[in-house]
């Protein structure tokens, strides 16, 4: 393995790292993504807080907010983007996704039917008897 | 296999799946260091996402204690996010500034952000102390030992990475900007950067749909 920091072109990016930019743009793009996650967050914040939009939507908005935030985190700040060179670092993140989904979402799906589908407790202490 | 078939191929193939490797070495180090340490980042993102799990089946668990509307503080909470998010982008700069080897503007980059971390350190630490000390510990309910563990875990994390970062800091200053302190460098920022993704989760699944929803 050779142990140079910028690997020639045609060949694959580490996670984290982006094509060759001038510094200018490297740090306009963490600019924007700032700015970006800024506004998302003060929307989450105001969203969680406010009466003015219709009660029952806010927590699937809180969820949607969210994971946008954590799409500009993910392209702005660790530079995963759909491009050639990056094939190996979003089907690493695609799995992780995955197992990360099947964990809350079946653990939400499965103890919501257990919880609904359980007697009250005096009633199991009843059966008990 | 001929030339122009390689080339045709790369062509018709541009994200590489059907590679062959007999003509290419292994990737560049820096490679292999970012991605080994990309999947063991994800691997920690599932290990939070056990604890979310946890939180989210616990949150109505309150055992007649307190529910998250009545111990959560929007204010503190909003601090404390805007100070993890520009913190992420002080260690961008500061890997930026490593990248083109600038000594002040990394040391800068870094020292700001170490600040920042441990800004939010100390204001999670305080709601933490002020919680345990009127009898809402960990212990109390089913409630609080989810959002004690998954907010705590997520703390325990941002110390880590303050250790770290101070650690880097000090290798550059001993060492410089050499290959395999700019690969640490670059594993750091990764660490750091996920770490503000576990807390958008954090704040919002925790203390705004806790509060709100």
């Amino acid at each position: 393995m050779s142990d140079q920091t910028h690997m020639p072109a045609g060949h694959d990016l580490a996670p984290g790292d982006e094509e060759q930019h001038s510094v200018g743009a490297r740090i306009l793009g963490y600019v924007v993504g700032v700015v970006l996650a800024l506004l998302l967050t003060a929307t989450s914040f105001f969203i969680a807080g406010t009466d003015l939009v219709w009660q029952p939507s806010i927590p699937v908005a809180l969820i949607v907010l969210a994971i946008a935030q954590m799409g500009v985190h993910l392209v702005f700040f660790l530079h995963i983007t759909t491009g050639p060179d990056n094939t190996n670092n979003v089907l690493a993140l695609a799995f992780g996704l995955l197992v990360v989904f099947l964990v809350v979402g079946g653990t939400v799906w499965i103890m919501g039917h257990l919880n609904a589908n359980m007697p009250p407790m005096d009633q199991i202490m009843q059966m008990r008897r | 296999m001929s030339m122009t078939a390689t080339a045709g191929r790369a062509h018709a193939d541009p994200h590489h799946i059907g590679r062959t490797a007999e003509h290419e070495g292994p990737a560049p180090k820096r490679i292999v260091t970012a991605y080994g340490f990309w999947i063991f980042l994800l691997s920690d993102i599932v290990m939070f996402s056990c604890f979310f799990a946890a939180y989210a089946v616990l949150s109505g668990q309150t055992a007649d204690g307190p529910k998250g509307t009545e111990i959560f503080e929007p204010r503190n909470v909003a601090i404390e996010t805007v100070c993890l998010l520009l913190s992420s982008f002080t260690c961008g700069m500061a890997s930026i500034a490593a990248d083109v080897r600038n000594r002040f503007w990394f040391y800068l980059g870094m020292a700001v952000t170490c600040g920042l971390g441990l800004v939010f350190l100390i204001i999670e630490f305080r709601e933490f102390a002020d919680l345990v000390s009127r009898g809402y510990g960990p212990s109390r309910s089913a409630f609080l030992t989810a959002f004690f563990s998954l907010v705590g875990c997520h703390g325990l994390h941002v110390s880590a990475g303050v250790l770290w970062l101070l650690t880097m800091m000090a290798q550059v200053f001993a060492k410089g900007f050499r290959a395999d302190v700019l690969r640490r460098m670059m594993c750091f920022a990764l660490f750091w950067h996920a770490l503000d993704i576990v807390w958008v989760g954090v704040f919002s699944v925790v203390y705004l749909l806790g509060s709100g929803g």
